[in-house]
């Protein structure tokens, strides 16, 4: 390479404590990371990239342990170093920019005042100096105002913003090493590709090393110089970024690469009365109107995806056809019937009709019940089944998941994997054997190999069972495999709707052109081509 | 700016509201005492004609709608009415008191809040040290013990071997000076008392937030602990501080009847406690009324200090 090592991890071990006993996190990774250098770390969650970029910085969460191997950061061992030596260089010479930036910016204080204190305590320049120089770089990261955004408090900026805020804070002290601990995965793709580009620019133009830690192949392609995938807690290759994504050497890494695959047939145009149907709604909390004018159909055996960022009203749209926020205007049809605005004027049959699987599985299972009672609970309040019948209704159940009804009747949520949890919350809804499935963003905390398996099980049910689904979601990758139609959201109105084809191969508005656009590619020159294509920057 | 004012006015009207309620509730419950006030007054070897006359000048044959209402609007125009056992105007006789109290209470939040706010900071700062058990250990020992008994141990530590008075007396000539002095143990006394409370939700509050994103961020920027607990916890855990102190302040106030008798301090507690045997009427619920003007003004303060310390909802957009 020539160039010099700025850091060497060697035999990295890292363990984690669960109750009394210390499992291994990161079993013996080697790194190498040389000056002005971007490498990216990739794997799915649980595979210790996290933990891996805070031993970079020397740095072990409460609950884990460095337990072996070396970190030689510039010719400082952090291992042996003092902490008060770390200290100084945490913030300095390393810094780190958090995944959420709304919860990792302090809400008490105003973004100049978290800006300067690392600057200021570290004794690198006066606050002064530092005021001007955060304007600077707040321009730099293309900001808007960057005068004024700093005396703003965090709670009064957006999540692009504020993640952009963090990098100019993280750049502070101009340090030659940044960890980004998956900096765009909470925003949405629109404003992704800006922070991205933001991001990219900022670190050549300072020829700061860093580590780009994701679980998206497609961004890491377009900031990383290299990249290494990590699967639980093992490296399983490292090769420079073209060379990697043009010929990977390892099964787990095409494995990756070779996700979305799955994509089902569309199918035949709905006819007959639809399952649902939304017309003419408005609904919104306090003053707002967050829907405007809505309207959409869904037939039985279709999947609608409906797409947009947050804020755009897709959950809304969910909660006024379950009953949860009655509209100001308009009404929801179901099987060509009116609904009463509230679900507690509905009736049990409709309520049972209409059934949701949430974004977040964790917290949607009651974790002190197991999933006999989580998964009967439905059957028997909507269906009446008792004994014998509610017993053999929930192997059912449990066998059209695909987990083993003797293995997994009596077990709690807390003994589940992510993926088997959202198996749950998909068994649950079904138990009120419903026409129409609404479902929240069911796949965006699961990695994408899992992520895979529940589309093909929620595609499968479909089928045998003639459901219709809507699916809220921002991820348009998501969408490409399982949609047969697609209601473009933005601002609380439908920008566009049509067949998933004919929208994503001919796309009619501007937003919808915009939002297609965002998604990133595998291709390494895709941001390079976006954003000329764009003329965003030369 | 506006909505701030807007909050103060709004929870000033419920402030006056529930004081409304709570002098009705007083009101009836005095009504409930069993008993003749005119017979205890006048003693076994009244007549019935005495009896007669005094229940006629004291207005108890009014029906008890019409005597709320006398004594309602006396109280909103700062007249309590005369006290039955004395025949002095209640203003006057709680007057005092209630600077005492208020002297004793201010006296005892001026050790124990920084006492405590400090011994909470310092306990999560080195949680689970030694320091930490030990501070624990110590303010639950002392809440465990019931008030009296704290007072009894430091009367026969501090004022038995002379160098504290265990009983203060307050008579025009006495200086603060003095007071300060003389009221020192039964200060001490609350202090011990409160102290434990305000410390371990202090503690928590803050250890609660350690686990936050943006603590672990202040700590990865390099802050030394002692920054980061000050600087990026302390001002986020404020709102649950501050409330914990009022609600003590309050306690301060209202419920150191024990500790004024062990001391014989002249407070509003013994007071209450006299006119309650005595079965004085009116000073009892001009006194309760006091209590509970007091948690409704701290608890109005505490509302007011959270939401001022909190950007979130100073700055809305």
């Amino acid at each position: 390479m020539g160039r010099d090592i700025l850091l060497s991890i060697r035999g990295l071990r890292i363990d984690g404590r669960s109750g009394d006993a210390w499992h291994p996190i990161v079993k013996g990774v080697d790194l190498t990371l040389h000056r002005g250098e971007v490498l990216g770390l990739i794997g799915e969650s649980g595979a210790g990239k996290s933990t891996l970029g805070l031993a970079a910085m020397g740095f072990a969460r409460d609950g884990c342990r460095i337990s072996g191997g070396t970190i030689n950061f510039d010719g400082i061992d952090l291992r042996t170093a003092p902490e008060a030596i770390r200290r100084g260089l945490r913030g300095k010479r390393i810094a780190y920019v958090a995944q959420s930036a709304a919860a990792s910016f302090n809400p008490a204080h105003r973004l100049i005042d978290q800006y300067c204190e690392a600057p200021v305590v570290h004794g690198v320049m006066s606050r002064e100096k530092a005021e001007g120089d955060a304007v600077d770089l707040y321009r730099r990261m293309r900001l808007p105002n960057p005068e004024d955004i700093g005396f703003r408090y965090p709670h009064q900026v957006s999540g692009g913003q504020l993640q952009r805020a963090m990098t100019a804070m993280a750049m502070a002290c101009r340090p030659d090493l940044i960890i980004f601990d998956e900096p765009t995965t909470a925003l949405d793709v629109t404003t992704q590709i800006e922070v991205l580009a933001a991001i990219r620019d900022i670190v050549r133009q300072s020829g700061t090393a860093a580590i780009y830690i994701t679980h998206d192949l497609a961004v890491v392609a377009q900031m990383a110089d290299r990249i290494k995938v990590l699967l639980r807690g093992d490296e399983v290759e490292e090769a420079d970024t073209r060379s990697m994504l043009a010929a990977p050497r390892q099964a787990y890494t095409r494995s990756l690469w070779a996700v979305r695959s799955f994509a089902r047939a569309e199918q035949p145009p709905g006819t007959g009365t639809p399952v649902v149907s939304v017309r003419n709604v408005t609904a919104g909390y306090g003053a707002v109107d967050v829907l405007k004018n809505v309207s959409f159909d869904i037939h039985a055996r279709r999947t609608v995806a409906v797409v947009g960022e947050s804020g755009s009203g897709k959950s809304t749209a969910a909660r006024v056809i379950a009953g949860l926020l009655p509209p100001r205007k308009g009404q929801v049809l179901m099987g060509g019937k009116t609904l009463p605005p509230g679900f507690r004027a509905r009736s049990r049959d409709e309520l049972r009709q209409c059934q949701m699987i949430y974004q977040m599985a964790d917290t949607a299972l009651n974790p002190k019940l197991r999933l006999r009672e989580l998964i009967g609970r439905p059957a028997e309040m909507y269906l009446g089944l008792k004994g014998r019948a509610l017993e053999t209704r929930i192997r059912d159940l449990l066998a059209l998941i695909e987990l083993e009804p003797d293995t997994y009747i009596d077990r709690l949520p807390s003994e589940l994997s992510g993926g088997q949890k959202q198996r749950i919350g998909i068994a649950r809804a079904l138990a009120a054997e419903p026409q129409l499935i609404i479902c929240d963003e069911v796949t965006s905390a699961l990695d994408q190999i899992v992520q895979e398996d529940i589309l093909k099980l929620l595609d499968r049910l479909q089928g045998e069972l003639n459901l219709a689904y809507m699916f809220i979601t921002h991820d348009l990758a998501t969408v490409k495999s399982i949609a047969d139609e697609v209601v473009v959201m933005q601002q609380g109105t439908v920008v566009e709707h049509g067949p998933k084809g004919a929208l994503f191969a001919r796309p009619k508005q501007d937003y919808t052109r915009l939002l297609l656009s965002s998604v990133p590619e595998m291709d390494p020159d895709w941001l390079n081509r976006l954003l000329a294509a764009r003329g965003e920057h030369a | 700016m506006t909505g701030i004012w807007r909050m103060i006015g709004q929870r000033l009207l419920l402030g006056v509201l529930t004081l409304f309620i709570i002098s009705l509730v007083i009101f009836g419950a005095t009504e409930l005492l069993p008993g003749d006030l005119a017979r205890e007054l006048l003693g076994q070897s009244a007549t019935e004609e005495t009896l007669a006359a005094l229940r006629e000048q004291l207005g108890l044959n009014e029906p008890a709608p019409v005597r709320y209402w006398n004594w309602l609007t006396g109280v909103l125009q700062g007249d309590f009415g005369v006290s039955m056992a004395t025949q002095r105007p209640i203003s006057e006789l709680v007057g005092a008191r209630l600077g005492n109290t208020l002297f004793l209470a201010l006296y005892a939040a001026a050790l124990s809040v920084p006492l405590s706010l400090l011994l909470g900071v310092l306990a999560a700062l080195w949680r689970n040290s030694v320091f930490d058990r030990a501070s624990n250990a110590l303010a639950l020992t002392v809440i465990s013990f019931p008030e009296f008994f704290v007072a009894y141990i430091l009367i026969l530590w501090l004022a038995q071997t002379g160098l504290f008075p265990s009983m203060v007396r307050i008579t025009g000539a006495t200086t603060t000076g003095d007071l300060l002095y003389s009221a020192f143990l039964p200060a001490l006394t609350l202090t011990l008392v409160v102290t434990a409370h305000m410390m371990r939700m202090t503690r928590a509050a803050i250890i609660n937030l350690m686990a936050s994103p943006y603590i672990e961020m202040a700590r990865l920027k390099g802050m030394s602990p002692m920054r980061v607990v000050l600087r990026h916890a302390v001002p986020n855990a404020l709102a649950p501080i501050i409330n914990v102190v009022a609600l003590n302040l309050a306690y301060l106030i209202t419920g150191v009847v024990v500790v004024e008798v062990v001391f014989v301090y002249p407070g509003l507690g013994q007071l209450m406690i006299d006119a309650v045997t005595n079965r004085d009427i009116p000073v009892v619920q001009a006194i309760a009324l006091i209590f509970a003007s007091a948690y409704v003004l701290l608890n109005l303060l505490a509302d007011v200090l959270s939401t001022v310390t909190n950007p979130r909802l100073m700055h809305r957009t």
